[in-house]
This record gives C-alpha cells, sequence and structure tokens, in this order.
C-alpha cells in the first residue's frame, strides 16, 4: 500500500480532534495539558508531512521552533500546576472557577 | 474707502461723542464725585447744543455725508457713516437743546440722590445712543444705536431699581421693544435683499430709478427680480411686487411701532413713568419715543413707492393710538401717567401724519411736541418734588399761587398741547389736519378732531384738579416753589413752546420732505395767520374741539373734589382706568403661551429626554450586560469549547459557503 499525504493527514486530523477532546472533556488539569501537547503535535505531523511531500524545508523549520517552544512552554505550564497544586490540594478545573463572579 | 471729513463732519462727530465720552469718564472713573459727573455730563451737551446750532444756521442745505467702511460680508457692507441733512440737524438741535435742559434740571430734581453719578453717565450715554440713531446713514447702524437705546433707556427707567416696580417697568420697556426690534432687523434684511443697500441715499437713488422704470400702476418691479435671489437662486418663490413692498414697509414701521409707542405695543410707556421724572421728559416725551417718528421720516421714499399699501396702515395704527391713548388718559389720577398717555396720543398724531403722506407735519409736531412736552414733564416734577412725591393729582390742589413760575410754563405747555392758537402745538397740530382734509380722509380728520378735543378735556382736568381750587392734602398745601436750577429750564422751554410754530419750521422741513402744498416762511407775523389762510376748516375745527374740551372740563373739574366724570360716562369711564385690560389681556396672553410651551417641554424632558434617552440608554446597557454575564461561567472548558466550536463553524461557513459559491 502507498502511503501518500492524506493517511499523513487523517492521522494528524485525528490526534488534533483527540486532543481536542481531552482539552474540552477531561478535569484533571494535568491531563490537559498533556492533551495539548497532543495538539500541537498532531500539526507538527501535518507541517512535516507538508514538508515531505512539497520537497522543500519550510515546514521542518517550523516544526523545530514549535518543538522549542513547546518544551518552553511545558516548563513553565508544569510549574505553574505545581504551584497551583501546592495552594489548593487540587489540580481540578471545577475547583478553579475564582475569576467567576 | 478713504474717510474725509468736512469741518461739518468733524462737527457732527464730535457732537456725536462727546456724551459717549463723559459716559466713559464718569462710568469708569473709580472715585465718582458727584458735582464733577453732572459738570461732565452737562457741559458735554451744553458743547453739542451749540455746535448743533452752528450747523443748524451755518452748515448750509445741502445733505453731506461722511463714510467709515465698518464691515463687508460678501454683498453686503455696512459702513459707520454721518448724515447731514435738514433733517438730522433739526433732531440734533431737538436732541441737544430739550436734552440740554433737561440735563441741568436733573441736577437739581436729583439732588442729593446715592446715585447721582450713574445717573448722569446713563444719561450722557443715552444722548450718545440718540445722537447716533439721528446721525446714522444707513439703517443697519442705525438699528445699532436705536439697540443702544433700548439699553440705556432701560438703565434709566430701572434707575432706582430698589422698587420693584421700577424694575418691573424697565424689564417690560425691553421686552416691549425687542418684539418691535425684531419686525425692524427683518425689514432691514428684506430692504437689503430687495434693493441691494442699506444706505439711505443709495436707496433713495434705488427707489427713484425703479420708479422711473417700472410702470408705476403696475408697482415697483424693480424688486420683483431680486426676489429670487433670496429664494435661493431660483423662481420658485414669487411674490407680488406690491406684496414684497407692502411687507417691507410694515417690517421696518414695527421698529417704530416699539419705540413710539404705537398700539398694540404701546404697554410699555404708561410703566415706564416709574423713573426719575426727569427721565420720562427726556426719554418719553421728547426724544427716544420721536425715534420711531423720526425713522418713519427718514425712510418715508420706501414706504411711498407706489403699490405700497403700508401707508395706510400706518395712518390707521396713528390714528387708533391717538384715539385709544387719549381715552386712557381721562381717567388716570397720576399726574406722570396723564402726560404719559397724551405723548401716547400725540405720537399717535405723529405716525398718523406720516400715514397721511405728510411726514413734514409729522417732523414739525415732532420738534414742537419735544419742547412742550418736556416742559410738561419738568413742571409736573417740579410738583411732585414740592408735594414731596405725591403724584396723584386728587391730593394736589392750589397749586397755582404756591408755584407761580411752574405754574406759568406749566400753562404754557398745557395751552401747546391742546393747540390754542399762537401756541407751538396748534400750528403742528393743524398741519396734520390739514393734510387729512387735502387727502380727503375724513375718518381720520374727524377722529383727529375729536382726539383734540379729549386731549383739551383731560389736560384742562389736569390742570384744574392739580393747580386750582384748594389743596387737598397736607403736603400740597405746604408746597413751595422749586429751585432755580429746575425753574429756568421751565422758562427756557416756555419759549419755544409759545414761539416755534410759526417761526418757519415747516418750510425748513419742508426742503428734505417736500409736501404737495409747500409752506412758505413769509415772516413771523404773516406765519402766525397761515393756518387760516391755508385751510380754515382744519383750524376752525381744531379751535372748536379746543373750545368745547375746555368748557366740558371746567363744568365738571372746577372745584371738584371728586372726579365726577365715571357717572355721566358709566362703563367707559371704568374700561378707561383700566386702560382696556390690554395689560391683563397681554398678562393671560404670556400666561397661557408660556404655561402651554413649559408643559410641552416638561413633558418632553420627563419622557422623551429623561425617560427614552438617558433611562433607556442606562436600562438596555444593564440588561445586556444581565444576560451577557451567564456566559461568563468561569470554567475553562466551556471557553475552549466556545472557541473550538466558533473556528469549526467560521471554517465551515469559509470552505463550505465558497464551495457553494461556485
Amino acid at each position: 500500500m502507498n502511503v501518500g499525504l492524506e493517511h499523513y493527514l487523517t492521522v494528524s486530523a485525528m490526534l488534533f480532534c483527540l486532543g481536542l477532546l481531552g482539552v474540552i472533556l477531561r478535569r484533571n488539569v494535568l491531563v490537559i495539558y498533556m492533551s495539548l501537547e497532543l495538539m500541537l503535535n498532531a500539526a507538527n505531523l501535518a507541517l512535516v508531512a507538508f514538508s515531505r511531500f512539497n520537497e522543500n524545508l519550510t515546514g521542518q523549520m517550523m516544526v523545530f521552533f514549535i518543538i522549542t517552544v513547546a518544551a518552553a512552554e511545558v516548563a513553565v505550564g508544569l510549574a505553574l500546576i505545581v504551584a497551583l497544586y501546592r495552594k489548593r490540594q487540587s489540580a481540578h478545573v471545577e475547583d478553579l472557577t475564582s475569576l467567576k463572579l | 474707502m478713504e474717510p474725509t471729513l468736512s469741518p461739518a463732519g468733524y462737527a457732527a462727530l464730535t457732537i456725536l461723542l462727546l456724551p459717549l465720552a463723559a459716559a466713559l469718564v464718569i462710568g469708569l472713573c473709580p472715585r465718582r464725585d458727584p458735582e464733577r459727573s453732572a459738570n461732565l455730563s452737562i457741559g458735554a451737551i451744553a458743547l453739542g447744543f451749540i455746535l448743533s446750532l452752528g450747523l443748524f444756521f451755518f452748515a448750509g442745505d445741502k445733505a453731506q455725508e461722511t463714510n467709515f467702511s465698518w464691515l463687508s460680508v460678501g454683498d453686503l457692507h455696512v459702513s459707520f457713516g454721518l448724515l447731514l441733512d435738514p433733517l438730522s440737524k433739526l433732531m440734533l438741535l431737538v436732541v441737544t437743546g430739550v436734552g440740554l435742559m433737561i440735563h441741568i434740571y436733573s441736577r437739581g430734581y436729583l439732588h442729593g440722590d446715592r446715585s447721582f453719578s450713574r445717573y448722569f453717565a446713563s444719561l450722557s450715554l443715552f444722548t450718545f445712543s440718540m445722537l447716533g440713531i439721528v446721525l446714522a446713514n444707513n439703517l443697519f447702524m442705525m438699528f445699532v444705536f436705536w439697540e443702544l437705546v433700548g439699553v440705556s433707556s432701560y438703565l434709566l427707567i430701572g434707575f432706582w431699581f430698589e422698587k420693584n416696580s421700577a424694575a418691573d417697568a424697565a424689564k417690560k420697556a425691553f421686552l416691549t421693544n425687542r418684539v418691535g426690534d425684531f419686525g425692524f432687523i427683518l425689514g432691514i434684511i428684506l430692504t437689503w435683499a430687495a434693493l441691494g443697500s442699506v444706505n439711505f441715499t443709495e436707496l433713495a437713488s434705488a427707489v427713484e430709478l425703479g420708479g422711473r422704470l417700472a410702470d408705476k400702476s403696475v408697482g415697483f418691479s424693480l424688486l420683483a427680480e431680486p426676489l429670487g435671489k433670496i429664494a435661493g437662486g431660483t423662481h420658485w418663490w414669487i411674490v407680488h411686487p406690491n406684496v414684497l413692498v407692502t411687507l417691507v414697509g410694515l417690517l421696518l414701521f414695527m421698529g417704530a411701532m416699539g419705540k413710539s409707542a404705537q398700539f398694540p405695543l404701546h404697554v410699555w410707556l404708561p410703566d415706564a413713568m416709574e423713573g426719575p421724572t426727569p427721565v420720562s421728559a427726556l426719554i418719553h416725551a421728547a426724544t427716544m419715543v420721536a425715534a420711531g417718528v423720526f425713522m418713519l421720516c427718514r425712510i418715508f421714499f420706501l414706504l411711498e413707492i407706489p403699490g405700497s399699501h403700508a401707508l395706510e396702515f400706518i395712518a390707521w395704527t396713528g390714528a387708533v393710538t391717538a384715539l385709544l391713548a387719549a381715552l386712557m388718559a381721562l381717567q388716570q389720577n397720576d399726574i406722570k401717567r396723564i402726560l404719559a398717555y397724551s405723548t401716547l396720543s400725540q405720537l399717535g398724531y405723529m405716525v398718523m401724519a406720516v400715514g397721511l403722506h405728510a411726514p413734514g407735519p409729522a417732523m414739525f409736531h415732532l420738534t414742537t411736541h419735544a419742547a412742550f412736552k418736556a416742559l410738561l414733564f419738568l413742571g409736573a416734577g417740579s410738583v411732585i418734588l414740592a408735594c414731596h412725591h405725591e403724584q396723584n393729582i386728587w391730593k394736589m390742589g392750589g397749586l397755582r399761587d404756591a408755584m407761580p413760575r411752574t405754574w406759568w410754563t406749566f400753562r404754557w405747555g398745557t395751552l401747546a398741547l391742546c393747540g390754542v392758537w399762537p401756541f407751538a402745538g396748534f400750528f403742528s397740530k393743524d398741519a396734520i389736519l390739514a393734510s387729512a382734509l387735502e387727502h380727503n380722509n375724513i375718518p381720520l380728520f374727524v377722529l383727529g378732531v375729536f382726539v383734540a378735543g379729549l386731549t383739551t378735556f383731560y389736560m384742562s382736568r389736569l390742570v384744574l384738579v392739580a393747580f386750582c381750587g384748594n389743596a387737598r392734602s397736607e403736603e400740597a398745601s405746604h408746597a413751595h416753589e422749586s429751585p432755580g436750577v429746575m425753574t429756568w429750564p421751565l422758562v427756557l422751554l416756555a419759549v419755544p413752546t409759545l414761539l416755534a410754530g410759526a417761526i418757519g419750521l415747516d418750510a425748513y422741513i419742508d426742503k428734505v420732505l417736500p409736501s404737495e402744498h409747500p409752506p412758505h416762511n413769509e415772516g413771523f407775523l404773516n406765519n402766525l395767520f397761515a393756518p387760516f389762510n391755508h385751510n380754515i376748516l382744519a383750524a376752525g375745527f381744531g379751535l372748536l374741539a379746543v373750545v368745547a374740551g375746555y368748557q366740558l372740563a371746567r363744568a365738571l373739574y372746577v372745584n371738584a373734589d371728586r372726579d365726577r366724570l365715571p357717572e355721566k360716562i358709566g362703563v367707559l369711564a371704568k374700561l378707561a382706568r383700566d386702560r382696556f385690560y390690554f395689560d391683563e389681556l397681554y398678562e393671560w396672553f404670556i400666561s397661557v403661551t408660556q404655561e402651554t410651551l413649559a408643559r410641552v417641554a416638561d413633558w418632553f424632558d420627563r419622557w422623551i429626554i429623561a425617560g427614552l434617552l438617558v433611562r433607556g440608554a442606562h436600562g438596555t446597557t444593564e440588561l445586556v450586560g444581565r444576560v451577557l454575564r451567564l456566559v461568563q461561567t468561569g470554567s475553562l472548558q466551556t471557553y475552549a469549547f466556545l472557541f473550538a466550536a466558533g473556528v469549526v463553524l467560521v471554517l465551515a461557513w469559509q470552505l463550505l459557503g465558497k464551495g457553494g459559491g461556485h
């Protein structure tokens, strides 16, 4: 079987949707965070696929940047979550409603 | 334009500016010395009087004009200019001459008043404004000074503003005059739009030119063309030229109606008697109220354009004013109010004369009236002061022995006002009656004669009650003659009261306001008998009315202790005493309109502004806020879901919509 661009894009879309569902439905902040990462990587997959099939490296360049930024983001985000957990003794989004009136 | 001033022009400018300078110096000087302010004010007008005399006798009859460009807006050029012709020179003489006497008299009358300096500052300001009207060479400048006269008369009527009645009278005079001035400025604008100028000389030549070009039977077709300009370049609004010229005349006349207190704007003049008596003499007898008549004479050429019907209206307004005012004067008991109504009545005569195509006799009567009415008012002031500010004639009596000088001069003034030969009033009144006869206007002639009879009646009543008989109050029995500073002006004014009729003033006026039967100056003695030669009917009826009026008054009021007239004429007396309920009518009208307007405004404010706009805006915002707050759940995931759903929707709309568009 010949693997074409559409196969990669389909996998990427499925990963993205899974990530989105995770973000929307899960209650644990840590899991939501992992779902976010999944969405980022879905985008990465699509970009790499485009790069491969268009035969230029622009897409891969972008992926490197995304990975770098995501790494920094994870560091900051995880630190925030840990701090939050220490303060509230909870990592559930339902408990985090102090912005609501 | 480079102003070039002849010596006469310099003199006129000096006459005009001297009182202004006096008013400014008195008004702005921080340390007010009463004596010095009075001297300054009197000095300014005395110098003006001397210069006016010089102009009158030595400047020649040719009209001289001086123009300073003042402002230009588009086609409208307004200049500050002085026009010296026989009309303005005569009026200068009247204003400065009578004014000088009154200034001197005021020094005695207001001696010791707290606001002595303020009085003289206002008086000088008034003189300046009045001279401005007289010398103005165009309608706009005249309007500016017209308003200045209004302001200064407001200041003078309300001079004793601590008294509520004086403050109210000042406001009433000012507001009533506004009504007239509104018409006046509309008239000026319409004149400019129709004839393209506001300068009297240019207007006169434009009218003359148009009169030559146009078919006189149709009307004044020069005016029809620029009418398109008023309507904005198109001829969609076509007014018959006759309607236009009549409208111009009537609107300009409205100004005169306000200033000269013609019916139905006459209500302010009697109330204006709240001011000091010399002010009544200056403003409400000799000068300010004469401004309206003077203005009508100035613009007479506009009124007599063929096709205009304004003059008929003017004549009847004057006649109605003369009659109503004379009737109201019958039942007044306040000495100044009687004189005020008689002023109204005489102004009615003058306006009627203008309406009868006879501006010459109108100016003539204005001149003589200025002298004898100022005399009468000053005499009344002398009486009032002698009786310790008692103005009711029924509390006077027997003053003839106590105040010989006042009595003699007051009697002369009365004889002149009634029109007794050979006093000045006889000649001018006769000229007016004669012009009514010449125009075959029998109703107006009869009315004029009847009013002459009424005049004699109420003036005889005043004299018989106040001066003759026995004293009816403590004050009157202790009355004594006023000081010389007050009686000498009376004596000086008595001279023109006796002589002004026959010295050829009418022939002088005829130089600028030509009439159909020009009066000739044939020497004093011939002039004395000229009215009888000229029109025996008018003179005869006039004198007959005087005799009848006097006999009636004598029957009723010699040694009377109360007024027996109401028993004789019943309800008319009550109507006359209550001034035909004009004040009540106006009060009712104003309160009704004001009340309605206030109700509408209140409703609008309460429901539209406060209700709909203010509360509506606030309510809508709050309601929307309350609804939108429900959307803010505070749950991060809801936001994320809505965000994603939004993205999906936009994508679907973009992709599917585009696809569907093909």
